[in-house]
């Protein structure tokens, strides 16, 4: 019996379709996402059933980590500027206009006023020793205390940018008190509206929240 | 898509004696293309965050050392459940706002959970203002108020899931307040009475 003869046929394939659609993927993620903004600290936020999105611009941030070490920043580099000047002027810091551009572009600070300096002045390397080592923003529920570094911030941060948002980043397990000298410290520059970062949770069934997101009244 | 038609006729046309050009393929083998492409993909998904994180809003009670005494909301104690936040996840609550040393009220410990936790508490309170409503001994007006009052021991996250609990369970009027001494008290008579015998469950995690 005569053997057929299987055609040979070429093992390239034709590539173009999958370039298409990996740069087609590409062109996604570059445009529906942004960069994960630099954090000195890993946090991890308790969840919540809230729904409001953070605003994307005019936000203080006020991160608390495990250990309750409070860090401290506002966005956009232009109000950085004018806040580090600020604090410079006030507190005498007598900082470098290379440490105030680098205060304009980094991430959050936690170190005391006394140690700004330093730590401006140190490489990026050098500063994340800086951050493993703090203590954190000085905090105390009083805004009157000369110790409550935080209050200086915060009324500084204020005066650059009127119309920021704040918002608290803390960490689950950091402790009731430090989150409190905060709350206290914002009561005493008269601010009573504030955020809280959570991550997402569905509401739990059975709960008026439940019955309100799935259509129907809550329940009375 | 990527080659172009090179196969097909035209050379002929010239006629003979022209001299026919070399055929080349313009087929681009595209696989560093593609390797590319997955590459610069890994590499976005990987440094950039997707959905923006979630806030809950917080409305703290504006404070003024001016109000004088009179101009000041009471709670009436029917409508009121106090909870008090400590160690270990632990909620202790009671009915009332607990101001009257005299009747020291019923503290009662529980957890964070699904089920059988504070939030049935919360449940609870509400069906029983609803019923007290019906039956005339409150006005409409009156509505479930919780005070919450985290103490030094427990953590952020009491803190949020509690006010979570709030808007779980549609409570309208809570109040985030510095724990008294009095409270205090009660926590640590709970805890010295729960170690007899009848130890709490172990906390939902």
């Amino acid at each position: 019996m005569p053997k057929v003869k299987m055609p040979r046929k070429s093992t390239n394939v034709d590539m173009t379709a999958m370039c298409d659609v990996a740069f087609l993927l590409l062109t996604f993620f570059m445009l529906a996402t942004k960069f994960k903004p630099d954090e000195p600290v890993m946090v991890k936020t308790p969840a919540s059933i809230s729904e409001i999105p953070i605003p994307d611009n005019d936000i203080m941030l006020i991160t608390v980590d495990p250990a309750g070490r409070i860090f401290f920043s506002i966005d956009n580099k232009n109000m950085r500027k004018d806040l580090i000047e600020k604090i410079d002027e006030q507190k005498g810091l007598s900082l470098t206009d290379e440490e105030k551009a680098k205060f304009a572009i980094g991430a959050s600070v936690g170190v005391p006023f006394t140690q700004l300096k330093s730590y401006l002045a140190a490489e990026p390397e050098q500063q994340k020793e800086f951050d493993k080592a703090t203590r954190g923003i000085p905090a105390d529920t009083s805004v009157l205390n000369e110790q409550n570094e935080l209050a200086t911030w915060i009324k500084e941060a204020r005066y650059t940018n009127p119309k920021l948002r704040i918002v608290i980043k803390a960490d689950g397990a950091a402790a009731y008190p430090e989150i409190k000298k905060i709350i206290s410290t914002l009561q005493g520059w008269k601010i009573f509206k504030f955020n809280l970062l959570t991550s997402m949770k569905e509401p739990p069934a059975g709960t008026a929240a439940y019955d309100m997101k799935h259509g129907g009244a809550p329940q009375q | 898509m990527a080659e172009m038609d090179t196969s097909s006729s035209g050379g002929h046309k010239k006629g003979p004696g022209v001299k026919k050009g070399k055929k080349l393929s313009t087929r681009v083998d595209l696989t560093p293309m593609v390797d590319l492409g997955f590459l610069l993909i890994t590499f976005f998904m990987y440094t950039t965050t997707m959905s923006k994180p979630k806030t809950m809003q917080i409305n703290m009670p504006f404070k003024d050392e001016n109000i004088e005494e009179k101009d000041q909301t009471k709670i009436k104690n029917s409508v009121a459940l106090t909870v008090l936040l400590s160690k270990e996840h632990r909620v202790y609550y009671y009915e009332g706002i607990g101001d009257n040393p005299e009747t020291p009220p019923d503290v009662q410990v529980t957890y964070f959970r699904g089920k059988g936790g504070i939030r049935d508490v919360i449940i609870d309170k509400k069906k029983t203002i609803e019923d007290l409503k019906r039956s005339g001994q409150l006005t409409a007006k009156d509505q479930l108020t919780v005070l919450i009052k985290p103490d030094e021991t427990s953590t952020y996250e009491d803190m949020v899931n509690m006010l979570d609990e709030m808007n779980i369970n549609d409570v309208r009027i809570y109040a985030l307040l510095d724990i008294s001494p009095v409270d205090k008290e009660f926590i640590a008579a709970t805890e010295q009475a729960n170690e007899g015998g009848a130890a709490p469950a172990t906390p939902a995690p």
